[in-house]
């Protein structure tokens, strides 16, 4: 029986593998490897131009073409190896010629055999480059044949070169850089008041807005609907609405608040890194443009935690209402020792959860500011690296120093978000 | 409660009448204030913002609701007529021009205006309603201040939800001089015709090539929500029905997968892709995008599947079906709320991506809609023409989701985790 059942149970674990191979299968690799990825980039002086594979690049011209039989063609072939790093191995050149040609030049590098002439150059530096003359002696059968132009013939350039993402040199110059760059600590802390500050603030408004919505009445279900629009809606639109609605000039909020007298003059809400602020005698700069990001993301996230929290008030007990009632406890009472003290678990997941998407937020401030301003966040300063200074190895090691936070974080949710809010 | 052994004869006290003054107060001022926006955003009319006539009159307002109230409320006649009394009496004073209105003062303005102090009226009553102004409790005091600010919170919503989708529309319908010229109008001019005003959605559309990237874009989505599901309901059947080892460690390391963020994947897979020529295609966006929803897809999917009681597929298996024939004829079927949530959750992700789509699309032909906004961003494209651009990838995701808004909302909040 024992061993029936062992049968059963491995025939089971089989098909439940199977119907996750698929899932394993595209996670792997498109997941788990590039982070792997990522860790040997982060090591390794790579640069955009790297990713096209180094390859030699010649040109051709006809000097001379022959009119009569015995006459010469002259090919100048003007090459150069297209990468400035990489060196390129065992270069040859290779062309079918027209029927007729003979190479006549004594080029101890270049053979011919039948139609095919080929040329090997052997190792070329980074930036080599070359100009060489062939001459062919053409005969009658090429000047009959209606002298085809030699560039025509097919030609066939090759070239061995290492490949700077499989080769094994390392570096640590990525991380000294960014770690003793100017940018990068002040960056870190940007991400940080952000992820905390939206973080905060999106669950806040959810938080109010969950209470607004927590009891029946006609049009909840339309107002809930509507509570979403934030979230469901594509970034990259209302973005650009936010962008332009903020703008100094030609937007909405500061031609009202100034026929209004709320501002005094046009605020440039995301292009201004700071403005002074009068407190109680003392002048302080308040980042404006983070600000503004962070509100922007308080706005585009709250539905969020909006949807949890009317889900988790949906199942505080009634009864425990109803004793306070009976206790005399007003509003407010009841919201500070019931709601809260029931919401407080969901809020801890809800604050955890939102700073790990915040902390690798890339779309919202580069949408909006670009990173500018004093906005620049961890992931915008990934992609700049990477992509707007070109230098994969470097994005690459801010990544992972980005991958390596989220992991903490991570862990502490998994420490301490208890099973049942997960 | 213990006020109301203690409920006086009178209806009101002076105290009484004086918190309903200091209701009207805030009331009439928010009302005013939702006037002046509705009136600036969507009529296009220039007015003042008067906060402190605002506060005055709503403390008369609010104090004649307190004074002519029966026992618990006041006749909803009265309300409403002290209102538009007020509200008239304001107009008077400042000529007709309703509230500070100043350079035009079109009828309906004037219309609009008395129908804002009628709601003032209205809600001012609808805010003491019930409550015992007798004596004051402090139980009082806190609900009506409760009702306050869930007041004030409904229009707080209300106002910075509408207001950037009503931009995103008005500007759309908009040429550049009439921004210029007034920005703080966000009126329709229907005046010009429908050519004129949709000028920039045809521009967009046919000019730009928008009609080509909502083909790409609803493909794009559309192939990432079956390969999402397919591997999904394969997967979390697996992870819930039956055993095997790892399989809760499996369970744990889902969401985990998912929280893997896009930006740390974007650099490897931008490297890779360029060297095996997949990164500017849309296959090659068709490998990632499944592999960053399939996660979240079978998390929620899990969460589901596992409040469907086993019992009607084990029945299924003792009846001589076949593994795949229960799948099919009972555990699909069950699960059809929550695979149409999830399908909509991922067309919904998939429609909306931009990172992978910005970095590895540089083709015109194959632009998903993301990628198209991204080319309309730039100093020669007027902005009339950018905000068609976000109406257009917008509005077909928001009639989907209220479409189905109710499936989307339990798809959400079962696993209901997005970026």
């Amino acid at each position: 029986m024992a061993v029936r059942r062992s049968t059963l149970a491995a025939r089971e674990a089989r098909l439940a593998y199977w119907m996750l191979a698929p899932t394993f299968a595209v996670i792997l690799l498109i997941v788990l490897v590039p982070v792997l990825l990522t860790i040997w980039l982060s090591f390794k002086p790579v640069t955009l131009a790297d990713l096209r594979a180094p390859a030699p690049v010649a040109n051709e011209r006809v000097l001379e073409q022959p009119q009569q039989p015995g006459e010469e063609l002259v090919l100048r072939l003007t090459m150069r190896n297209g990468s400035q790093r990489v060196a390129l191995r065992a270069v040859t050149w290779e062309k079918t010629l027209p029927a007729g040609l003979t190479l006549a030049t004594d080029e101890p590098r270049c053979t011919q055999a039948g139609d095919a002439v080929r040329c090997e150059f052997g190792t070329w530096e980074a930036g080599y480059r070359e100009t060489l003359e062939l001459a062919f002696r053409a005969d009658a059968a090429y000047l009959d044949a209606g002298a085809p132009d030699v560039r025509a013939a097919p030609t066939d350039m090759r070239a061995r070169a290492e490949n700077v993402l499989t080769s094994f040199v390392f570096t640590l110059d990525n991380y000294r850089r960014i770690l003793t760059g100017t940018e990068f600590w002040p960056t870190l802390r940007i991400t940080l008041g952000y992820t905390i500050f939206s973080s905060i603030g999106s669950i806040l408004l959810g938080l109010f807005g969950a209470m607004l919505l927590n009891s029946q009445f006609r049009g909840q279900g339309l107002l809930r609907g509507l509570f979403l629009f934030p979230y469901v809606a594509p970034v990259i639109a209302v973005a650009f609405v936010w962008a332009f609605f903020l703008d100094p000039f030609s937007g909405t909020v500061n031609a009202l608040g100034q026929r209004w007298d709320l501002l005094a003059g046009p605020v440039n809400f995301l292009g201004q890194r700071a403005i002074d602020v009068d407190l109680l005698g003392f002048t302080f700069a308040f980042p404006l443009a983070l600000t503004t990001v962070i509100v922007f993301s308080s706005w585009n996230y709250f539905p969020f935690a909006f949807l949890f929290i009317l889900a988790r008030l949906q199942a505080v007990p009634m009864d425990m209402y109803e004793a306070a009632d009976v206790d005399g406890a007003g509003p407010f009472a009841k919201f500070w020792y019931i709601t809260l003290p029931n919401l407080a678990g969901i809020l801890a997941v809800l604050f955890l959860l939102r700073f790990m998407f915040l902390i690798n937020k890339f779309e919202d401030i580069f949408l909006l500011t670009g990173g500018a301003a004093g906005t620049k966040n961890l992931p915008v300063l990934v992609y700049d690296e990477a992509f707007a200074r070109a230098d994969i190895g470097s994005g690459s090691a801010v990544a992972l120093i980005l991958f390596v936070v989220l992991l903490a974080f991570m862990f502490l949710y998994y420490r301490f978000a208890p099973e049942s809010e997960r | 409660m213990s006020a109301v052994a203690a409920r006086p004869r009178t209806a009101r006290s002076a105290g009484g009448v004086l918190l309903a003054a200091l209701v009207g107060a805030p009331t009439v001022a928010l009302v005013v204030v939702a006037w002046a926006l509705v009136a600036t955003l969507v009529g296009g009319l220039v007015t003042t913002l008067p906060v402190g006539p605002a506060l005055l009159v709503g403390l008369l307002l609010g104090a004649a609701v307190g004074l002519f109230r029966g026992r618990t409320d006041t006749a909803p006649a009265v309300a409403v007529g002290a209102g538009l009394a007020l509200g008239l009496a304001w107009l008077l004073l400042t000529g007709f021009r309703p509230l500070g209105l100043t350079e035009v003062r079109p009828l309906w303005g004037i219309a609009f205006a008395l129908l804002s102090f009628a709601l003032a009226g209205h809600l001012v009553r609808y805010a003491l309603r019930g409550i015992d102004l007798g004596r004051l409790y402090r139980d009082t005091v806190e609900r009506v201040l409760v009702r306050l600010l869930r007041g004030a919170g409904f229009a707080f919503f209300l106002g910075i939800i509408l207001f950037p989708f009503w931009y995103m529309l008005a500007a759309s319908l908009k040429d550049r001089s009439e921004i210029l010229r007034d920005p703080a109008s966000l009126s329709i001019e229907f005046g010009r015709g429908a050519t004129e005003l949709l000028r920039g959605y045809t521009e967009v559309l046919f000019t730009f090539d928008f009609l080509n990237f909502i083909g790409n874009s609803a493909l794009v989505a559309f192939v990432t929500m079956v390969v999402t599901l397919v591997m999904a309901v394969l997967g979390a059947y697996a992870v819930t029905r039956l055993a095997f080892p790892g399989r809760t460690a499996l369970s744990r390391a889902i969401l985990l997968i998912y929280m893997f963020p896009a930006i740390v994947l974007v650099i490897p897979l931008y490297a890779v892709f360029t060297q095996l020529g997949l990164r500017n295609t849309l296959p090659g966006l068709l490998i990632v995008y499944p592999a960053t929803t399939i996660p979240v897809a079978l998390y929620m999917l899990r969460s589901y599947f596992l409040t469907l009681p086993k019992d009607l597929e084990e029945a299924g298996l003792i009846d001589g079906c076949t593994r795949a024939q229960v799948i099919w004829r009972i555990t699909l079927p069950l699960a059809m709320p929550a695979i149409a949530s999830v399908g909509l959750y991922v067309f919904m992700i998939a429609w909306n991506e931009f990172l992978f789509a910005f970095m590895f699309l540089d083709n015109p032909a194959i632009f998903t809609l993301p990628r198209g906004m991204v080319m309309l961003n730039s100093q020669e494209v007027p902005r009339q023409y950018l905000m068609a651009g976000a109406m257009i990838i917008t509005l077909p995701i928001m009639i989907l989701f209220f479409w189905f808004e109710k499936y989307l909302v339990g798809g959400l909040t079962a696993g209901g985790v997005k970026g």
